[in-house]
C-alpha cells in the first residue's frame, strides 16, 4: 500500500487540529486540538521511517510522545491555575498578563 | 534468538507487502480518526472532545502498528489513551463539565477565517508531500531484523545516537512533574476555620443560617435530581445541589406530590392546583414546572387515593408548629 496515503491523513488530521486551536475557546479542547497535531506529526514520522527504512522516525516520534505528555501535564496545571482563580476556562477570558 | 523471532515478523511482513489487509485497515482506521477528529472539534462539551480524540488515538495506535511500529502502538495506547486523555478528563471532570462553549463569537468572522486557514494549510501540506514523494517505500523488514526485532532497534538507536536527547528527556519529565506541583499547589495562608467559627460567621453574615432543605425525595421520587416542595406547593431552588442546578437536569415535581403538600399547608383536599402551577413557575423560572402534569399518568397502576395518603402522614407531625410560619421564613431564605 502506498504510504502517501497515510501522509495524506497526517494531514488532514493536523489541519483538524489547527482549524481546532483557532476556533475553540475552551482551553481544555485548544490542549486537545494541539495534541490531535502532535499525533498527526507522529504519524508522518512514522511513515517517513518506514519510507526511508530506517527506525529513526519511530525514535523522534517517541520523543515527541514523551515531550507531549510532559506538555499536557504542564498545560492542564496551568488551566487549573488560571480557573481557581477566574472560575473560567476560556482563553478568552484569561487577558489581564498585559498588565 | 531467531527461531522465536520470525514469527512475528513475518506477521509484520505480510503487512508491508502491499496486501489488501493493510488497505483495509489504513480505510477503517483512517476514517475513524478523521470522523474523530471532527468530532472534536465539532462536540460543544469537552467530556465528549475527549473521548472523541480518544477514539482517533486508538485508530492511530493501529495504524503504527500497521506500519512496522508495534512499540509506538503499544505506547500510543498506554501513554495517549491511557495517560494523557485521562488527565483530560480528569481536569474536565474538576474544572466543570457543565462548561459548553458559547456559540457567539467574539471576533466576527474568526470562524470562517479559521476554518478557510486550515483548508490552506491541509491544500498547502498536501501539494509538499505530493511534490516530495516519489519513490516507493523501502519497508522496514530489514531495519526490525538487523536486531532481532524493533523494539530491540529502537533501544539501539536511543541508546547510542540519541542518548543525550534521551539523558535531556529526564530532565524534561522531571521539570514538568515539578512544574505541575508547583503549579497546582495552593498555599493556605491562615489557619482552617474551626467549627464553632464557621457557625458564628454564618450567624453574623445572614444568608441560610440553617441546614439547606433537602431534594425532594418521596415515596415517588429517590433522586437528588427532584427539588423539595414549600408547604404552599412551590418548589425551592436551594434543596437542589448546585452541579445539578448548573447542569440543568431538574426533574419535575410530580402534580400529585404538590397537591398532597397543598393538603398538608391548607388544612384541606386540594383539587385543582393551576394556581399551584402558576405559583411555581413564578417561583422557579428555569424550573421544570410546566411539565408537573406529564409524570402523573407514567405512575398508571398505583391508585392515587391510598399513595397520598401515605405521603402525607409521615409527614403531618411537623404540621402544627410549622405550617404558619413557613410561608414567610422560607420565601425569603429562597430569596437569600
Amino acid at each position: 500500500m502506498n504510504p502517501e496515503n497515510y501522509l495524506v491523513l497526517s494531514t488532514v488530521l493536523f489541519s483538524l487540529g489547527a482549524v481546532g486551536v483557532l476556533v475553540r475557546r475552551n482551553a481544555i479542547v485548544v490542549f486537545m486540538c494541539v495534541e490531535l497535531m502532535l499525533n498527526a506529526c507522529n504519524l508522518a514520522f512514522v511513515t517517513f521511517a518506514r519510507m526511508h527504512g530506517t527506525l529513526d522516525g519511530q525514535v523522534i516520534a517517541f520523543f515527541v510522545m514523551v515531550v507531549a505528555a510532559a506538555e499536557v501535564v504542564v498545560g492542564l496545571a496551568i488551566v487549573m491555575t488560571i480557573f481557581r482563580t477566574r472560575r473560567s476556562a476560556s482563553v478568552d477570558e484569561a487577558n489581564l498578563l498585559k498588565y | 534468538m531467531t527461531g522465536p523471532a520470525t514469527a512475528p515478523l513475518l506477521a509484520a511482513a505480510a503487512y508491508t507487502s502491499g496486501n489488501t489487509g493493510e488497505t483495509v485497515v489504513f480505510w477503517v482506521c483512517a476514517v475513524i480518526a478523521v470522523l474523530g477528529g471532527v468530532g472534536m472539534l465539532l462536540s460543544r462539551k469537552a467530556v465528549h472532545s475527549a473521548l472523541f480524540l480518544a477514539a482517533t488515538m486508538i485508530a492511530l495506535a493501529v495504524l503504527y502498528v500497521a506500519q512496522d511500529a508495534p512499540f509506538l502502538g503499544a505506547v500510543q495506547v498506554v501513554v495517549y489513551t491511557g495517560a494523557v486523555m485521562m488527565l483530560f478528563l480528569f481536569v474536565v471532570m474538576m474544572v466543570g463539565v457543565d462548561m459548553a462553549d458559547s456559540p457567539v463569537e467574539t471576533l466576527r468572522g474568526q470562524r470562517i477565517t479559521a476554518v478557510l486557514f486550515g483548508a490552506a494549510v491541509l491544500v498547502l501540506l498536501i501539494a509538499a508531500v505530493g511534490s516530495t514523494v516519489t519513490s516507493s517505500a523501502v519497508g522496514l523488514d530489514e531495519a526490525n531484523t538487523a536486531e532481532g526485532g524493533n523494539v530491540q532497534g529502537i533501544a539501539r538507536l536511543i541508546f547510542t545516537r540519541y542518548l543525550l536527547a534521551f539523558e535531556v528527556t529526564s530532565a524534561l519529565l522531571i521539570t514538568a512533574a515539578l512544574g505541575a506541583m508547583v503549579l497546582a499547589f495552593r498555599e493556605r495562608h491562615r489557619r482552617a476555620r474551626s467549627q464553632a467559627e464557621v457557625s458564628r460567621a454564618r450567624f453574623r453574615d445572614g444568608g441560610h443560617v440553617t441546614p439547606l432543605p433537602g431534594p425532594g425525595v418521596y415515596a415517588r421520587h429517590n433522586a437528588v435530581g427532584t427539588p423539595g416542595l414549600l408547604p404552599d406547593g412551590t418548589t425551592s431552588d436551594l434543596s437542589i445541589p448546585e452541579p445539578i442546578r448548573g447542569r440543568g437536569v431538574m426533574i419535575a415535581a410530580d402534580s400529585r406530590d404538590v397537591r398532597a403538600v397543598r393538603h398538608l399547608a391548607v388544612g384541606r383536599p386540594v383539587v385543582s392546583d393551576t394556581a399551584i402551577v402558576t405559583g411555581a413557575g413564578t417561583s422557579d423560572p428555569a424550573g421544570p414546572t410546566a411539565s408537573t402534569e406529564e409524570p402523573a399518568p407514567a405512575q398508571g397502576p398505583l391508585s392515587p387515593g391510598p399513595e397520598e395518603q401515605g405521603v402525607v402522614s409521615p409527614a403531618a407531625a411537623p404540621r402544627d408548629d410549622a405550617a404558619p410560619p413557613p410561608d414567610g421564613t422560607e420565601e425569603s431564605g429562597d430569596g437569600a
